[in-house]
Order: structure tokens, then sequence, then C-alpha cells
């Protein structure tokens, strides 16, 4: 029976670990063969012509991940302060904290059609403006989670000592406690970045795609993610392999942060983040 | 100040010089319980010095912020309502089990923009069938992973696994739909369908009429590996959770490691494994891209409930629906329809996620939290 389970245990790690190593053998093979200098140079070419590239699309998904970032890390590391350091304990913050997990668990499809209806049907018009504020709002949850977990592994001696030396209370929160977490806050940051950057469902009716070229928030704007989701639907073989391409670059990108995140945690004076 | 200090700390004297090493003093005793009030040294601190006016101002803008995030959810909750109205006065509470009878070929019908019928039904189904589906699968690998990082993996491999395992989670949907799309969905098609209908036929679950690859059941097996990591990982954490003391009385008690597992950590994290598992489902019945790209996007519900319910046919699920037809959704009704299915999505993903939440809470409340 014990050596059963045992190699029923060891069976269920294989079987979970093969398919992940499938998805990137076969992204890289595929995504490796299929990129070129083109891809990020060029813009999309109507179908049947060869070559063109998703150049648009990085820089909008850029452009996006931006706007995203400015919304949701302010908002998010100042809900963690409160948290951590204003509410502890208290009703508001345990409300808070609970709205934050629900605001995690809303599917990215309805903050898609919500925002949708909130921006997207009062202006007239997609924009990337619409797709940065759906992605910021996305990351909110995760910035504010982490930060506040952060802060909360600061001793107590640290804040007293700041003050003892006279310095404001919101000085020492922000250059001694945010400080001395920064580590685990900006893991936090660089987490929220990762997931959001290859989400599709809220780009759909707010960036909505552009297979042009721009760099105006007020337009519809490409994206990688989107641009990737369109591709890989379309019958075209030349599509497919700039969707490949373009899911090996996402991959890339957010598996290095992802690593990054790990390898500092691991070393970092905050162990235990992420 | 002197009687400033006098009613704060006891142990100070009149001078300063003398407050900063009293300081000390009292600092032992709080390190047990780092969450308790501000000390005495504190609020004393606090209560001089000129900044009253900034400190005041950001503490209002950290409550501001933290506010923010309360006014996102409810004025999401109040734009998906106030869209739906329209779908919602017209069909009531029938949106999500009516059926309709087409005028023209008389057959069962459920989601007809053209004569504005609109029943939530076969999405509520799609989206609930493909959800359990992922969860049969994924539910005894991810416990079985955890069981193996945690009780039994030799040590030096434990980080590389347990991180390949959250990698899984990193890559977004649209990639695995991707996968799902080319790889997945021919290998469904030519082997693992016909099989299934084969030797499984009679229990009429596996009807491959139409043998496309795109079905509820290759939804369901892409689900799983996108919600594996999730219940893995959470369920490592209850797991850990579980104190040593258990193992090792049962452990003396003669238990092989088996029994020990059994006896000692599953069922003492039992309730929390419950919780990762709903985690997992809340993900699950929200997911949207990779399911869209596989799960065939036919409207239709495999004919009647209760005459063929085949795994292999196509459908839709509640995600899917609003991401495929949400853009070409021509008048308000067909918009306000697919408003009200986000509003539900988003109504059942709170509960389920409340659920979850409190199931794992429960658990390792001892230990320090930690997520994602």
């Amino acid at each position: 029976m014990d050596g059963v389970a045992t190699g029923l245990a060891i069976l269920s790690t294989a079987l979970v670990v093969v398919p992940l190593v499938a998805i990137f053998i076969y992204l890289i093979i595929k995504g490796a063969s299929s990129l070129s200098i083109n891809f990020f140079t060029q813009i999309p070419k109507p179908v049947g012509e060869e070559g063109g590239g998703m150049a648009n699309a990085i820089v909008g998904s850029g452009i996006l991940l931006g706007i995203g970032s400015l919304i949701g890390i302010p908002i998010g590391i100042a809900g963690g302060i409160f948290l951590a350091e204003f509410g502890r304990g208290g009703k508001l913050a345990n409300a808070i904290r609970f709205t934050a997990d629900v605001l995690n668990g809303v599917p990215s499809i309805v903050m898609g059609i919500a925002i949708y209806s909130l921006i997207v049907v009062p202006t007239h018009t997609f924009s990337g403006y619409s797709g940065g504020v759906a992605l910021g709002i996305m990351m909110i949850p995760t910035v504010c989670r982490t930060t506040e977990e952060m802060l909360l592994m600061v001793p107590h001696a640290v804040r007293e000592a700041a003050l003892a030396l006279g310095v404001p209370n919101w000085r020492s929160v922000l250059s001694i406690t945010l400080k001395t977490a920064s580590p685990g806050v900006i893991t936090g940051c660089m987490l929220a970045f990762a997931r959001v950057a290859g989400e599709t469902a809220p780009l759909i009716f707010t960036a909505f795609g552009n297979s042009n070229w721009t760099v105006n928030p007020n337009e519809a704007m490409a994206a990688l993610p989107l641009q990737i989701y369109v591709y890989a639907l379309s019958p075209y073989d030349e599509w497919h392999k700039l969707a490949w391409a373009g899911s090996l670059v996402l991959i890339v990108l957010i598996v290095a942060a992802v690593s990054l995140v790990r390898y500092v945690t691991s070393r970092g004076v905050l162990k235990g983040a992420s | 100040m002197v009687t400033a200090n006098v009613s704060e700390t006891p142990a100070t004297q009149s001078t300063t010089e003398q407050a900063v090493p009293s300081a000390s003093a009292p600092a032992p005793p709080l390190q047990p319980e780092p969450a308790a009030e501000a000390s005495a040294i504190r609020r004393f601190l606090l209560s001089r010095g000129n900044s009253a006016i900034a400190d005041t101002g950001f503490h209002w803008l950290m409550v501001l912020c933290a506010l923010s995030i309360f006014g996102i959810v409810v004025l999401i909750a109040f734009e998906l309502v106030q869209r739906s109205q329209l779908a919602w006065s017209k069909f009531g509470l029938g949106f999500f089990f009516s059926v309709f009878t087409d005028p023209d070929t008389h057959l069962p019908s459920y989601w007809d923009p053209v004569n504005g019928h609109f029943s939530a039904l076969p999405f509520l189904y799609g989206t609930i069938l493909s959800s359990l589906l992922a969860l049969v699968f994924a539910v005894p690998l991810a416990v079985g992973t955890a069981v193996f990082l945690t009780e039994m993996c030799p040590q030096r491999l434990r980080g590389p696994l347990a991180f390949l395992t959250e990698l899984l989670a990193a890559i977004p949907s649209v990639i695995y739909g991707f996968w799902a799309l080319v790889v997945l969905v021919p290998i469904m098609r030519e082997t693992v369908d016909p099989f299934l209908s084969k030797y499984l036929g009679w229990t009429t679950l596996f009807n491959d009429d139409i043998p496309t690859g795109l079905s509820y059941m290759t939804a369901g097996v892409i689900l799983a590996v996108m919600i594996l990591p999730i219940i893995s990982s959470l369920t490592r954490e209850v797991m850990s959770a579980v104190p040593h003391s258990q193992r090792e009385a049962v452990l003396a008690l003669g238990a092989t490691r088996w029994e020990m597992i059994r006896i000692a950590v599953l069922r003492n994290a039992r309730i929390g494994i419950v919780g990762a598992v709903i985690l997992g489902l809340g993900r699950a019945l929200g997911e949207t891209m990779a399911v869209t790209m596989v799960i065939g996007n036919s409207t239709d519900m495999p004919a009647s409930l209760l005459k063929s319910h085949s795994l292999l046919a196509t459908g839709s699920s509640m995600a899917s629906v609003i991401a495929n037809q949400f853009s070409e959704a021509s008048d308000d009704l067909h918009l306000s329809a697919l408003m009200e299915i986000g509003l539900a999505l988003f109504v059942v993903t709170i509960i389920v996620n409340a659920l979850a939440r409190l199931l794992v809470w429960m658990v390792t409340r001892g230990a320090p939290a930690q997520r994602n």
C-alpha cells in the first residue's frame, strides 16, 4: 500500500510536469523557427503577403501596461499601507481586505465588459486608455495584499526608531517602513505585472486591437495577447507562425519576470515573499 | 512635555535624554505580539512634533486609496446591474432556465438573437460541465503532486518542482488556448474521442456524432491544466500547516508513510484542501480565452438534456459566449442579455471565492498567510 501510494504520487507529479514541459518545448520550437527581426520591426501585413510583424502590438502592450501600472501600483501600494499601518485589525480594513480578494476573483471577461460600459460607451470609442484602466484595476488586489504582508513583516522597532528621531509619521511610513519592505513590495508589483501582461479577455472590448501603427491611447490599440488570439483563430499558416512567435516573446517576458522575482525573494532580506 | 511623559510612560523621567534609553525597556514584552496596538512610546512620539497636518493628510490619502478599491467593485456591480436591466425586465429569473420553441422548426431553442429569445441555460450547462470535468481531472493530480512535494520528495528536487508547477500558472490563458487548438484538439479528435465513443459509448456520455475535437471534454482538459497550479500550491500550503507533532505521533504508533499521510496530513488538512479545490473552481468558472478557443462555441445545448448529453459535443460557457458575441451584439436586448450573463458570473465567482477563502483561512489562520 505504501509503495502504491508513493507510485501514484510520483505519477501525478509526472503528469503535471509533462504537459508543462511539452507546452514549453512546443512553444520554443514553433516560436523560435518563426521569430525573425521583422517580427520586432514591422506591423502586420494583409492576408497573403509574406512577412509582417507585431511591432505595433509590442509597443501597444507596453503602453497599455504602462497605463495599467500607473493606476494599479500607486493605488495598490497605498491600499496596502492603509491595511498594514493605519487600519490594522479594524472593521474597515477587514472589509477592504475582503473587497480586494473579491476583486481578485472577478473573471477578466467581466472586467472587460464592465470597463466597456464604464468608459468605452460614454466616450464612443475603443481606446488604449480603457484597456489600460482594465489592466490597472486587475493589478490592484495583488499589489495591495503583497504590500500589506511585506509591511507587516517590518519590525516595530524600526518604526519607533524613526519616530524617536523626530521624523513625521508619513515620512517614516514612506522612507523607513516602505523602504525596508521594498524588495517584497517590488515583488508584488512584478507579479501583478506578469499576471496582467498576458491578459486578453479584458482587452477585447476595450483596447480592441488595431492593425495599424498607433501610439495614441485615445484610439483603438493593438496588444500582444490580443494579436495572438486573433491570429491563432485565423486559418492562415502565415498568421499562425506570427502567433507562435508572439507567444514565445510573451512567455519569455513573463517567465523572466517571475524567475527574477523568485531569485530576489529567495536571497533577499524578506524571505517568504511571493 | 513632562505631563505627557507621566501619563504615557511611567518609566520616563523628566528629561528627554532619559526618555530615549527607557524606550528599550517596554519593548521586549511587546515582541510576542507585534500586531497589538501601537505602544505607549509610539503614541507619545506621534503626539508631539508639528507634522500633524501632513500626517492627517497622508492618513486620509491612504484611506481614500483603500476605499477606491471598494468603490471599484461597487461601480462594476452597479454598471453590470444597470446594463442588464433590459434583459432582466423581459425574462426575469426565467433567463436562466427557460426553453423557447423555434417558430420555424418547432425545435427547442435557447439563444436566438434574430427572434429576440434569450436563455442562458446552455451556457450555465457549459460552464458547470466544463468546470466539473476540470475538477475531476485536476484534483487527484494536484493532491498527488502536493503529497509528493511536501512528504516524499527529496529536498533537492522540491524547490525546482514547486517552481515548475508555479510556472504553469504564469502562462497566459491565450497561449494555453492556442496550444490546445493546435496540439490537444487534433489528439482528441483522432485518438481520444474515437476511443471513448467506441468503448464507453454505451454510457451515452461519449457519443461522438460530429468528430471535431472541439468539445466540453477538451475544454475540461485544458481548464484542468490551468487550475492545477493554484490547487496544488494551496494544498501544499495547508499541508505544511499541519504540525509536525501530528506526523510524529502517528509514525510513533507504527504507521507506514502512507498511513501517516492519510491519517495525520490529509485528514487534518481536508478542510483546507476543499477550500483550495473551490478556489480552483472559481478560477475555472471565469476562465475565458482558452475555453473560447476549444469549446466549439455553439449556442445550442446537446439536444435535450435527457436524450443526449454527450461530453464530446460542442457548446459554450458563460465566459466564452460573452467573448464571442459581445462585439457583434446587434441590438440592445442581445447586449443586455450578455451583460446579465456577466453579472451572473460576477456574483457566482464572488460567492465561490468567499467560500474558498473562508475554508483556507480556517485551516491556516495559525500559520502565516501566503497567497499567489
